[in-house]
């Protein structure tokens, strides 16, 4: 996955948004006490992008997640993911919907307590329905991947922080999600740590992944191709940086640390 | 997801917690095994009312004599105040009814038998052999009384099982001479166990020939009772009520009231006490389902402190694509195994408790009660798990994420 290549391969269907927000507002409480989280964004992320989504907290970045994500719906406008509209999907529907097309890294890693990193990435493909054999082999393809090769067999508390979300990375990419969605995945991490596991999102998006990182790092969103700046539930900037189907900034520029 | 992996996820969650688990089937186990354990005492107490009034011979009649200290004739007449006695006559024109195989009559007296240094206080009847097979009283050694030694009033005695190992020991007491209040008697005899009804030992009693008693204890007065044997069992009614007529009839008795005696019927009796040991084993049966039902309540109340102490692992696996109908399984299906873990060890538990004699009565399994109270306990498991399950699957993901 470090050829350059492979992100020259998928030239072709950038025209085609992974998701769409058409005029989203998101409103919390009634009455006086009435909290606008969203104030209508409109957003289109086309396939191979790499989007940082910026903001200080109570800017409605966990909002605006949480409705690309499909863990919660908008109060008005329309989301849509590959092209299915959330609002008209059901509980169970969302819940395919975030197994098929979405992969979470979370700030807070997330594991589930033990059951060993391996358990843990086979778990969105048991909700998926995939055999066993096949589920090990794909859960240590994607292990591997993030170079936990080696720490298959352990549990999340025997894992360094750095270790764990990597884990919780190959358990995003483990289902070939038409994205992957990470709120503040370095929050919980030392610089070293930090370091490797944007890399490990550099590789992923160089090899063709759609990635979304939720973060208010101005380290980490120099890794994106797009920066979007949020502030008090609206989109105040949209910076592209990267064509979306050019390398990621920080392999273009290996001088360059992030 | 197949239903095997639901199982696994829910076995690795009641692992997770091993000492509240076990606690939790041990309140299921508790339940199923009282239930089974208490219906088969209930049951074996039944039984051996049973067994013992059978032992009585269940078609013999009694005529008690009113106010001959009858406890079950208490209240039966209590206004009678014409005290004539049952007779010899009475006896005689009773065995001359039809379907009546015999009629015996018993006078009864408590007397203290020495035998050497010992001593036994016990009834002493006086009656006609053919009391033997009326009572259902079969010898174990020696003879039984026969009809020359009570036309010669001979000093014969046949002792009771118990009453003969107080005197004797292991020692045979055939042959031997035990004193009656101070009148030495012959033993001929000794009767076989017949264990207790009940209603005081039927082994603690000495029988001897009527005349014998009545010439040297008792005097020639009236007598205690008369056991009447029917011919069949299916006698026993029309039987009972040609003895009240005769009785009547002899005793110019005009109505019910006025009656001075009483017939005990063993099948009534049989039928009183088979209603009174089903009402009690319903009774232990209702204490003990209490106690399965605690255990259901038990295994609601874990299953809510683990849906909430793992709200965040629920945020997780929804966020990841559980669909709400598979984490509704996953703590279905816990709670389920936990109530059939302790429905099964509750089944083992109180089977092994039947094998043991619990305050005197040996308990006697109803296959019925097992099935019941493992498949309530199956039921506890889905239903009592219903509301924490539902309640886990309906967790909004958000807000399931955002637990600490």
């Amino acid at each position: 996955m470090r050829t350059g290549g492979t992100a020259y391969n998928a030239r072709t269907d950038t025209s085609r948004p992974v998701i769409r927000l058409v005029s989203v507002t998101k409103t919390y409480g009634t009455g006086d006490a009435t909290v606008h989280a969203l104030r209508g964004i409109s957003l289109d992320v086309v396939t191979r992008d790499y989007v940082a989504i910026m903001g200080a907290s109570g800017s409605g970045k966990s909002t605006l997640m949480n409705i690309i994500g499909c863990l919660d719906i908008p109060s008005s406008g329309h989301f849509f993911i590959d092209g299915i509209d959330s609002a008209v999907l059901d509980e169970g529907q969302l819940a395919l919907v975030r197994n098929r097309k979405i992969g979470f890294v979370f700030q807070s890693f997330n594991l589930i307590p033990r059951m060993t990193a391996l358990e843990n990435v086979s778990l969105p493909l048991s909700y998926a329905g995939v055999k066993s054999a096949e589920r090990r082999r794909r859960a240590e393809a994607a292990l591997a991947l993030v170079g936990l090769r080696d720490r298959m067999r352990h549990q999340p508390s025997q894992l360094s922080g750095g270790q764990q979300q990597r884990a919780a990375v190959a358990r995003a990419l483990v289902t070939t999600p038409s994205l992957i969605l990470a709120d503040e995945p370095t929050g919980n991490l030392d610089t070293v740590a930090s370091r490797d596991l944007m890399n490990v999102f550099d590789q992923l998006n160089a090899a063709g992944r759609t990635i979304i990182l939720i973060t208010h790092e101005q380290d980490v969103a120099a890794h994106a191709k797009r920066v979007i700046h949020v502030l008090d539930g609206t989109i105040v900037a949209d910076e592209r940086r990267v064509g979306p189907d050019d390398l990621p900034p920080q392999l273009r520029r290996p001088a360059v640390r992030s | 997801m197949n239903p095997g992996q639901v199982l696994r996820f829910a076995l690795a969650g009641l692992a997770s917690n091993k000492l509240r688990s076990a606690l939790t089937c041990l309140g299921i186990l508790i339940g199923v095994g009282s239930v089974i354990l208490l219906v088969a005492v209930g049951n074996g107490s039944s039984k051996a009312i049973q067994a013992s009034l059978n032992s009585l011979g269940t078609n013999s009649l009694t005529v008690l004599h009113e106010g001959a200290g009858s406890f079950f004739a208490a209240g039966a007449s209590s206004g009678a105040q014409s005290t004539q006695d049952l007779t010899l006559a009475d006896a005689q024109d009773l065995s001359q009814a039809s379907g009546v195989e015999s009629a015996s009559p018993v006078v009864s007296t408590s007397e203290t038998l020495t035998y050497g240094g010992t001593s036994a206080t016990t009834t002493v009847d006086g009656t006609y052999p053919s009391y033997f097979q009326a009572s259902d009283s079969p010898i174990a050694s020696g003879r039984y009384l026969s009809n020359s030694d009570v036309v010669s009033a001979r000093k014969v005695l046949v002792l009771g099982a118990t009453t003969a190992t107080d005197l004797f020991g292991t020692a045979s007491p055939v042959g031997q001479s035990v004193d009656v209040a101070g009148v030495p008697f012959t033993v001929i005899g000794v009767l076989q166990t017949k264990g207790s009804s009940g209603l005081g030992s039927a082994d603690s009693t000495a029988i001897a020939p009527l005349t014998t008693v009545q010439e040297s204890l008792t005097g020639y007065g009236s007598l205690n009772d008369i056991i009447v044997e029917a011919q069949t069992p299916a006698l026993v009614d029309a039987v009972e009520s040609e003895i009240t007529a005769i009785l009547d009839k002899a005793e110019d008795v005009t109505s019910s009231s006025q009656a001075n005696f009483e017939v005990l019927n063993q099948s009534q009796l049989l039928t009183t006490a088979t209603s009174t040991s089903h009402t009690f084993t319903v009774l232990l049966g209702a204490v003990a389902a209490i106690s399965l039902l605690v255990g259901g309540i038990g295994i609601t109340n874990i299953m809510l402190v683990t849906v909430t102490e793992r709200t965040r692992e629920i945020g997780i696996r929804k966020a990841i694509g559980a669909p709400p109908g598979v984490i509704l399984a996953q703590f279905l299906a816990e709670a389920t195994l936990l109530s059939l873990i302790g429905g099964a060890l509750g089944v083992i538990g109180g089977l092994v408790g039947t094998r043991f004699t619990i305050v005197g009565v040996k308990p006697v399994a109803v296959p019925a009660s097992i099935a019941l109270a493992f498949g309530v306990s199956l039921l506890i498991g889905l239903f009592f798990g219903g509301y924490p399950a539902n309640r886990a699957a309906n967790m909004r993901p958000v807000e399931a994420l955002r637990y600490e």
